[in-house]
């Protein structure tokens, strides 16, 4: 925890107030950055968001904050608060808020591998016909149980996480989103999400969206497969990746229904 | 190889999990005995199991088949309800999970937290979703209504019932009616004034409400003095019945706020402690029935409604059988909403008989000197779901024997003292022993069976303590129960002798359940902070 310490203090030293955030890169090692992460998921999206954009004035991911920020300045909000304001203070060790001011600082400088900028409304147009991807993921109720659920992934993933999703879905599965495969001792396969494992059972929701549970005893053999969600490397073009980035990105779930007959 | 063949393809059938159309909710257990489709087993809500694999005779050798545990030390109230192998119930305060009906190994769970403004009197409590279609209807204590997939347990969509910051709450199972979500809105010990509302199922826009207090210009608003309509309580917080052939959805309503002073609100206070009957397509109301006027002694009316058709005097009826918390059990005709029969189940002396209408005659008051007033202030049952048999014709009430309340004008009323006397309270989780009554022997809580026809007691179960759990009857004439001692017990259900118990070590706060995954029966029970199957070996 050392070397984060020393990060913050350098960062204060060296940096002008609102000065180039590049220096944090210098100083964090990938585990800090991770460990960042899981704190900023923990404790900052609820009111920030993935990208850190949620709250006016603030954007994360832009390097935006309302005023020029030290490493310090973050530091020092992210342990005490701001008076006054939703931002309340924390009980987080100076290390740890300098991990979570490491991850604020890599959102900003994440680039994606996409030059060009994505169209939300053609985004869903590939969604629903050349992407196909209603054949497995649903929004808003509409589409298929057999992957993921994607109404508010505008809020829990960020966009390129979603375009690395797109491009290599291998390359990143949320243990929750893992595949399985069991074959009984009677010899039928069968495939799905895996939703529970213990020592004796398996369960799974199967590709014909049927909620199934099977007895180890009753198997010949089970395991992991990998993901059946496609890449989509070479069938979409670039500026098709950044309109379906765009439009995944604006997928965020609305909590209220339309409001009654009036009374 | 024939009969290996014949079992895989039972297993294949009993496994696929077809969509629950509205006209598989409506025949409920009669169509379906494998399956717990809604609260009760039906919308008439009998919790009358047809399956008859266990028996009086084979009921004493049932296992325990698994054990759920609830993240939660709330008490566990929720019906859970089975579909095609798979049982959904609630984690109490707004948790759903999704379990394999054979092992009790979750699938999925669902997270909610209620809002921080969400109050609740008595506990932070659930009772159960609705199912209709491949969704599932939560109410939330927050006062929402939360549709959620049932395959996958994501959110479909969630929309405000009423305002959690007024005072409002949800605690019970939604009722489905064709296209509709229907509840009610809990809270009415506070100053709110409860109404019942029906949603779009698919969309969850609101489709209709009924207030349970009628506003200016509309019949009842005279039973309220002055401005106290506007917060006359009166919550709906339990499960509703619905009579398809009527198309009249029935509700039972919360006391008038406040609960122990009513010179602020004089009048009968319509519809508080009442059954409404209103139509399911409109919300309009056909007919009610007022089981306690002006109520100073918190009756709420929120029990069950159970409807059954039977011979009452001699003839067919369409009846609705009602063991309410003040004491009376009650035939009433659920057509037409006329009172066919009253008369005390438990010891009650605030009333002597009722007029031509059915209209209790109050005899006893609160006073400031203090009045004894039977049932106690938590009433001879409350929200607890009884059953009704149609093959031995007796409606079966987890009830509590001769507790008392000294009621004190305005005041919350107190237990009657005693050397025995112990406070209950509402929301107390540990087991602790009831109460006696000095004055007038022992209290207790008890699993009562009535005759609808006369309303006498046909038998009793006594336990060793109160009882907030419910009952449920089976086919083959078994009675399930418990009680807050911790016991879950299995009786005949024409003697009430016991059959079997098992010690679940925690309060039984639920009514029971029965349902059968491939060729299996199995009788589920909350107790504590789980949920336990039990099965034959």
């Amino acid at each position: 925890m050392r070397h984060v310490l020393t990060g913050v203090a350098l960062s204060v030293a060296l940096l002008a107030p609102g000065a180039a955030p590049s220096a944090w890169a210098q100083h964090e090692t990938a585990q800090d950055l991770l460990d960042g992460e899981r704190a900023y998921g923990a404790r900052c999206t609820t009111c920030h968001g993935p990208n850190g954009d949620l709250v006016p004035g603030i954007n994360f991911s832009a390097g935006q904050f309302r005023r020029p920020m030290t490493d310090a300045d973050l530091s020092r909000i992210v342990r005490q608060g701001i008076p006054n304001t939703p931002m309340p203070a924390s009980n987080v060790t100076e290390a740890q808020a300098g991990q979570i001011v490491a991850y604020l600082r890599s959102m900003a400088a994440g680039k994606s591998a996409v030059a060009v900028k994505g169209d939300s409304a053609r985004g869903k147009m590939v969604f629903d016909t050349k992407g196909n991807c209603a054949s497995c993921h649903s929004i808003g109720g509409l589409g298929s149980r057999r992957a993921p659920d994607l109404s508010n992934v505008g809020a829990a993933r960020r966009a390129p996480e979603l375009e690395r999703a797109l491009l290599d879905p291998q390359a990143d599965v949320q243990p929750n989103h893992r595949y399985y495969r069991v074959v009984t001792n009677d010899g039928a396969t069968v495939t799905g999400w895996l939703l529970g494992y213990d020592t004796f059972n398996v369960r799974l929701l199967d590709g014909k969206e049927q909620l199934r549970s099977f007895a180890k005893s009753d198997l010949k053999s089970h395991g992991f497969i990998d993901s059946p969600m496609p890449s989509y490397k070479n069938t979409l073009s670039s500026q098709e990746l950044a309109d379906i980035v765009s439009y995944l990105s604006s997928l965020r779930t609305t909590t209220t229904a339309p409001a009654g007959p009036a009374r | 190889m024939k009969l290996k063949l014949a079992i895989i393809l039972v297993v294949a059938a009993a496994s696929l999990q077809a969509q629950v159309t509205y006209d598989r909710i409506l025949a409920g257990v009669d169509k379906e005995p494998h399956n717990w489709l809604s609260y009760s087993g039906t919308p008439k809500n009998q919790r009358y199991s047809p399956l008859t694999q266990i028996t009086t005779a084979n009921v004493k050798n049932l296992q325990q088949a698994w054990i759920w545990q609830a993240a939660s030390l709330e008490k566990f109230q929720a019906t859970p309800l089975v579909v095609d192998g798979v049982m959904y119930t609630v984690e109490a305060p707004n948790n759903v999970v999704a379990l394999d009906a054979v092992t009790g190994r979750p699938f999925w769970r669902f997270n909610y937290t209620p809002a921080p403004e969400a109050r609740s009197c008595c506990g932070r409590v659930n009772r159960g979703v609705a199912i209709l279609g491949n969704t599932l209807y939560l109410g939330t204590l927050d006062a929402h209504l939360v549709a959620i997939d049932a395959k996958s347990g994501q959110q479909i969509w969630k929309t405000q019932v009423a305002l959690a910051k007024a005072g409002y709450s949800i605690t019970h199972n939604p009722t489905i009616v064709k296209d509709k979500v229907i509840v009610g809105t809990g809270g009415g010990d506070g100053p709110i004034r409860g109404y019942i509302a029906a949603f779009d199922a698919k969309t969850g826009a609101e489709v209709w409400r009924f207030y349970t207090i009628p506003g200016p210009g509309e019949p009842g608003n005279e039973t309220w003095k002055g401005d106290s309509w506007k917060t006359g309580g009166t919550g709906v917080w339990n499960a509703g019945a619905y009579d398809p052939e009527t198309n009249l959805v029935f509700f039972g309503t919360g006391n008038p706020a406040p609960d122990w002073d009513g010179s602020t609100r004089l009048g009968d206070n319509l519809y508080s402690d009442s059954v409404v009957a209103l139509d399911a397509d409109t919300g309009k109301l056909k007919w009610h029935y007022q089981f306690t006027p002006h109520d100073e002694l918190d009756y709420d009316s929120t029990q069950v409604p159970v409807l059954a058709d039977i011979q009452f005097n001699g003839r067919p009826r369409k009846v609705m059988l009602w063991a309410n918390r003040n004491g009376v059990a009650y035939v009433l005709d659920r057509t037409t909403g006329e009172f066919l029969k009253g008369k005390p189940y438990v010891k009650a002396n605030w009333l002597d008989g009722f007029d031509a209408k059915g209209r209790p005659n109050q005899v006893k008051f609160p006073s400031k000197e203090g009045t004894a007033i039977y049932p106690h202030v938590h009433g001879a049952t409350n929200w607890a779901p009884p059953a009704f048999s149609p093959r031995t014709g007796l409606f079966y009430v987890a009830t509590w024997e001769n507790s008392g309340t000294l009621a004190v004008e305005g005041q919350f009323p107190r237990a009657i003292p005693g050397p025995n006397t112990r406070q209950t309270t509402m929301g107390a989780t540990g087991l602790v022993p009831f109460y006696n009554d000095a004055d007038n022997g022992e209290a207790y809580g008890v699993v009562r069976a009535l005759d609808p026809q006369t309303l006498e007691k046909k038998w009793d179960f006594k336990l060793g303590d109160i009882t907030w759990g419910g009952t449920m009857v089976t086919a083959t004439d078994i009675v399930f129960s418990g009680g807050r001692d911790g016991y879950f017990v299995a009786l005949d259900a024409k003697t009430g002798a016991l059959l079997w118990k098992a010690n679940v070590g925690g309060q039984i706060n639920a009514a029971a359940i029965s349902y059968a995954v491939n060729g299996k029966q199995y009788v589920a029970i909350n107790a504590g902070s789980a949920l336990f199957a039990y099965a034959l070996p």
